[in-house]
């Protein structure tokens, strides 16, 4: 039983990680209506450039909030410059674009900071967290800032006229237009925002994973997992699936005997799969009618 | 996955020495890819794709031997080093070896990196009598001229390594309960093997738990949890850096002190130990064959400071923590020795004959009394180890320097 | 968020391509033949290798072409079944010395199997979900190759060594040569069964199936059995092109058949024209060469050379080959008009 509640601890702590992840997958889902490939190595460039600022002796929160804003703003000019020039052209071959940025980006990282692991600073400190040596004052930090991003989220899809035109853009183009939503900008919005989010989630994910490269490949995967099964149009299901996808795990690691351990992985993705069929939407997605 | 660590050059100095006594002697012969004023050498690493942390190998080996050009080459010839990437998959290793060999006609294939990759070029480069030199992989397979005659090793191999440790265990702590984490590939099952070699008929009863990861996974902290619920005594710990040092800090966040064990290829104290954290680290245990470039014991040493001159001259700007620079510069040393050795006899025969002849060569940066020695029957270059334990910011080597010869099946 | 449901008139994934389109001309397909069969007597046996490459991964290509531009699914996860064939024939081979050449059959059956079987789960998926369930397979399939109960047939980690086939009969021509024509011959009767699969009645069903699901369930297309059956078809051909590809590598590892295989599968679709057959072995041209082109420019930084030059692409040509075919066309038609 101890072992039970310490795996689902430890799967909340490395869920955090997914969740933080899948919110930025909702974001830019809502906000072009597809999934972006680069998005993990968006996030790890955000993050490498806030350790590149705290190395030149910026503090941390000054970092912080500095990296905000420039990702926020290349999330816009990649739009512009990269993307909108392929508005037109069809899903496919936005996809191979977002796989080419994903090469684009990869690459540089590597070559100006090199492979080797860095450590990355974290505001919370890595304490045992009320007593529990399974989540630590980071960890739940993380968990903290996740649940806040969250609201500050639903509110503004909720309740903000530029939230709700967002939404509007994203799901019915057409119909947008015609009530005077400026829809190109608030894709090139939805883009700096979702940056935005990325880089708040690689920042806090570098202190667990250490920081270099190719430290989001793995973290992508599960992101979008999450993401899925929680429901790609509900921010609130993205975090939920994300918790659920790290417990999960780390109980089918411990409890499948025999290939529990080695196919963890392919066994968490298989049950988000068999959660899909009966829930096309996801947990908590919307259902979506298609009109002949 | 891959690798190990350090070596180097003392090339240089005997260099002029053979230069006067071995020319007039010999008749001068080439094979393809070489002449009298250019020697030109293969590589494939992985500059793309999931090891590309490996690709600084390549680099420093370029480097290197544009050092050795600008002194003037090895007995007068130029090295023209080609490398590719090969993204670490193998079929495209096997499409940019035969490049090398077919199109870009060179002499040999010199450490092309990884198992996988090495594994898929190997019976080509064989069956063409073309040599594949010193590859950067710790396979014990590498080492069997029975029956791949022109594959040779240059690190110790992995299961040796993993065997030392088996006996030192035994000898100390013949009661250990023991749990081994590592990673699910080729690299990690060979550590395992190794280790489970080493304790004999013991091994059923001291080893409680063997835990496998994958590379894909972002965190392995799960693993560490259930590791810990099986209360071992000591950990086994053979996961390539990040994994390596994401475990001692979480056993450390856990405050868990088992007595760790760590793979030789995470030594580094750089990009491992430090992430970690040095308070952490304290205890740990391993065993080397190469020196630290971190490490301020060597800070003195007249082989680091070569090593130091070269990445300041020719890898400006580089970062001296990556243990790579320190693997690539020993390896590309060994190949200068023996093409230095080969003279005026440039062919595949005779280098694959002085790759097996190399006696005690002892390259800057490898540990003190750590030697490389080839034959006709042995095709593992590297084949010791000193133990040694972390404390405070450095390595403190103890004990004997163990030889480590694992026979190939 | 709202329960309310959203009604969304969804524009189809892929666009209709006519299938008189998805084709080359006769006079055309003469001449790219002709092209073929002769090359190889004039290069080194290195070239001819990177040709039997080309159409390997032309062929994988085109199987995924049958899946997307052909019925409209959307698949991520090609490389799992391009591994299955090249273990069954490495298994094959070497397990139990069976001719290279009866692997293929044998390969194609059991992807077809394979194909037919994840078919049916994906059938109620579409869009991004299918794109992560079969993500999903292809993630997977690495670590299901690696498993320890396997190992004994698999080789595990270490991998399989294939034999590579000497030319029978005697003929006085390399391995490497042989191979590419057995490949070349391969690879024309699977392209020539595809082009009239799609103009067959399967075809056009899978057609209706991409251009608008409902519309075709109500014509009457059993929907659920041909968008298995495309799978099936999908990763049959991909498993001998598997199958091949293991020949001529001569060798398989979990490390072959990784997630960049299939993003290159399908990155070399893209290139070619969605939906355009001839186009798959331009893809596979882009795919093999230009990685190579782009670290010829810079070493350390060829992952952005290649996604800059990727971008130029589908900047220049947003619908791949097909485009630069179709302007060809209409300038030929202008030509002769004059």
């Amino acid at each position: 039983m101890e072992l039970f509640t310490n795996q689902v601890l430890a799967g909340i702590a490395t869920g955090a990680i997914y969740a933080c992840m899948a919110l930025a997958v909702v974001m830019i889902y809502q906000a072009i209506d597809h999934l972006n490939f680069a998005q993990g190595e968006m996030a790890m460039f955000s993050t490498f450039i806030s350790w590149q600022l705290m190395q030149w002796g910026i503090p941390y929160w000054a970092a912080f909030i500095v990296t905000l804003a420039l990702s926020f703003v290349a999330g816009i000019a990649i739009e512009r410059i990269l993307f909108k020039p392929l508005a037109k052209a069809p899903v496919l071959t936005n996809v191979a674009g977002f796989i080419a940025l994903f090469a684009i980006i990869n690459s540089s990282a590597g070559l100006i900071w090199d492979f080797t692991i860095k450590q990355y600073p974290t505001p919370f400190g890595s304490a045992p967290f009320l007593g529990s040596q399974l989540i630590s004052t980071h960890q739940a930090g993380m968990i903290g800032v996740t649940v806040l991003l969250l609201l500050g989220l639903y509110f503004f899809f909720q309740y903000t006229r530029i939230g709700l035109a967002m939404r509007a853009a994203a799901s019915v183009p057409e119909s947008a237009r015609l009530v005077g939503i400026n829809t190109s900008w608030m894709i090139a919005l939805g883009w700096g925002m979702a940056t935005a989010i990325g880089a708040i989630a690689g920042m806090l994910i570098a202190p667990v994973v250490f920081l270099e490269p190719n430290m989001m490949g793995g973290v992508l995967i599960y992101g979008f997992a999450a993401a899925v099964l929680g429901g790609l149009t509900s921010p609130f299901g993205a975090v939920v699936g994300g918790f659920l996808v790290g417990i999960f795990e780390n109980l089918a690691g411990t409890y499948i005997p025999g290939v529990g351990n080695e196919l963890k992985l392919p066994i968490a993705l298989a049950l988000i799969i068999s959660v899909l069929v009966v829930k096309p939407a996801g947990l908590f997605g919307r259902h979506i009618v298609k009109r002949v | 996955m891959l690798f190990g660590r350090t070596l180097r050059t003392i090339a240089l100095a005997t260099a002029a020495a053979t230069l006067t006594s071995g020319a007039a002697l010999a008749q001068k012969k080439y094979d393809t890819g070489a002449s009298d004023t250019e020697i030109k050498i293969g590589n494939i690493m992985p500059y793309s794709g999931p090891a590309s942390a490996y690709g600084i190998i390549g680099k420093t080996e370029d480097a290197y031997f544009k050092m050795i050009n600008d002194k003037g080459g090895i007995n007068g010839r130029k090295i023209n080093f080609v490398t590719y990437d090969d993204a670490y998959s193998p079929p495209k290793a096997v499409e940019q070896v035969r490049k090398l060999v077919e199109s870009d006609e060179v002499l040999a294939v010199f450490n092309p990196l990884g198992t996988p990759s090495n594994s898929a070029i190997q019976k080509y480069l064989n069956a063409k009598k073309i040599p594949q030199l010193f590859v950067a992989t710790g396979a014990t397979k590498w080492n069997d001229p029975k029956n791949f005659p022109w594959t040779i090793g240059w690190q110790p191999s992995y299961q040796s390594e993993a065997q030392i440790y088996a006996k030192w265990l035994l000898k100390e702590k013949p009661d250990a309960k023991i749990a081994i984490l590592y990673q699910n590939d080729d690299f990690g099952k060979d550590y395992l093997k190794g280790t489970k070699d080493g304790l004999g008929a013991k091994a059923s009863s001291m080893v409680i738990l063997e835990e496998s990861y994958e590379v894909s996974e972002p965190s392995i902290d799960g693993h560490i949890v259930k590791i810990k619920a099986a209360n071992p005594d000591v950990l086994l710990i053979y996961a390539t850096p990040k994994f390596a040092a994401q475990t001692i800090k979480k056993t450390a966040e856990l405050s868990w002190k088992p007595l760790q064990i760590l793979t030789n290829v995470s030594i580094s104290v750089g990009s491992v130990m430090k992430p970690a954290g040095f308070e952490a680290s304290q205890g740990v245990l391993s065993a080397a064959y190469a020196k630290d470039s971190t490490d301020p014991q060597w800070n003195n040493d007249p082989g680091m400071k070569k090593w130091n001159e070269f990445v300041d001259k020719y890898m400006p700007g580089a970062d001296k923590t990556d243990t790579a620079m320190v693997y690539g510069y020993g390896a590309a040393s060994t190949l200068a020795k023996v093409l230095e050795m080969c003279g005026d006899d440039l062919t595949r025969a005779n280098l694959m004959k002085q790759a097996a002849s190399l006696k005690d060569f002892a390259p800057d940066t490898l540990l003190p009394g750590v030697k490389i020695n080839t034959s006709a029957t042995d095709f593992a270059p590297i084949a010791q180890l000193q133990m040694q334990r972390f404390k405070g910011e450095k390595w403190e080597l103890f004990g004997e320097i163990i030889s480590g010869d694992v026979p190939t099946e | 968020m709202s329960a309310a449901e959203d009604v969304v008139t969804e524009a189809p994934a892929v666009e209709a391509v006519p299938k008189r389109a998805m084709t080359l001309g006769t006079g055309t397909s003469l001449v790219v033949l002709a092209a073929l069969l002769i090359a190889p007597v004039f290069v080194k046996n290195f070239i001819i290798f990177q040709m039997t490459m080309l159409l390997i991964y032309g062929l994988a290509v085109l199987a995924l072409n049958i899946l997307t531009g052909g019925s409209g699914q959307f698949s991520l996860g090609q490389s799992a079944f391009y591994a299955v064939g090249a273990y069954t024939t490495a298994v094959l081979m070497e397990h139990f010395n069976i001719n290279y050449a009866l692997t293929l059959p044998i390969a194609g059956v059991v992807c077809f199997g394979f194909g037919f079987l994840f078919g049916q789960p994906a059938l109620r998926l579409s869009g991004v979900y299918l794109a992560l369930a079969t993500f999903a397979l292809a993630t997977a399939m690495p670590q299901l190759l690696k498993l320890n109960f396997l190992e004994h047939w698999t080789g595990g980690v270490q991998g399989l060594v294939v034999t590579k086939p000497d030319a029978p009969f005697g003929l006085p021509m390399s391995q490497d040569m042989w191979l590419y024509y057995f490949t070349l011959v391969v690879v024309i009767a699977i392209y020539i069964f595809s082009v009239n699969l799609l103009r067959s009645r399967s075809g056009r069903a899978f057609m209706a199936i991409r251009d608008n699901e409902i519309a075709a369930s109500a014509m009457g297309v059993d929907v659920a059995l041909y968008k298995t059956l495309a799978f099936g078809v999908s990763a049959a051909i991909t498993g001998i092109a598997g199958s091949l590809g293991a020949i001529a590598v001569q060798f398989v590892a979990p490390d072959s058949y990784t997630i960049t295989l299939a993003i290159s599968l399908f990155l070399g679709m893209v290139v070619g024209g969605v939906g355009w057959l001839p186009g798959s072995i331009i893809g596979a041209a882009f795919i093999i060469f230009v990685p190579n082109m782009a670290e010829g420019i810079s070493k350390g930084l060829s992952g952005a050379v290649f996604g800059v030059l990727l971008f130029l692409v589908i900047y220049l040509v947003p619908h791949g080959a097909r485009q630069v075919a179709i302007l060809g066309q209409q300038l030929a038609g202008k030509l002769r008009k004059n």
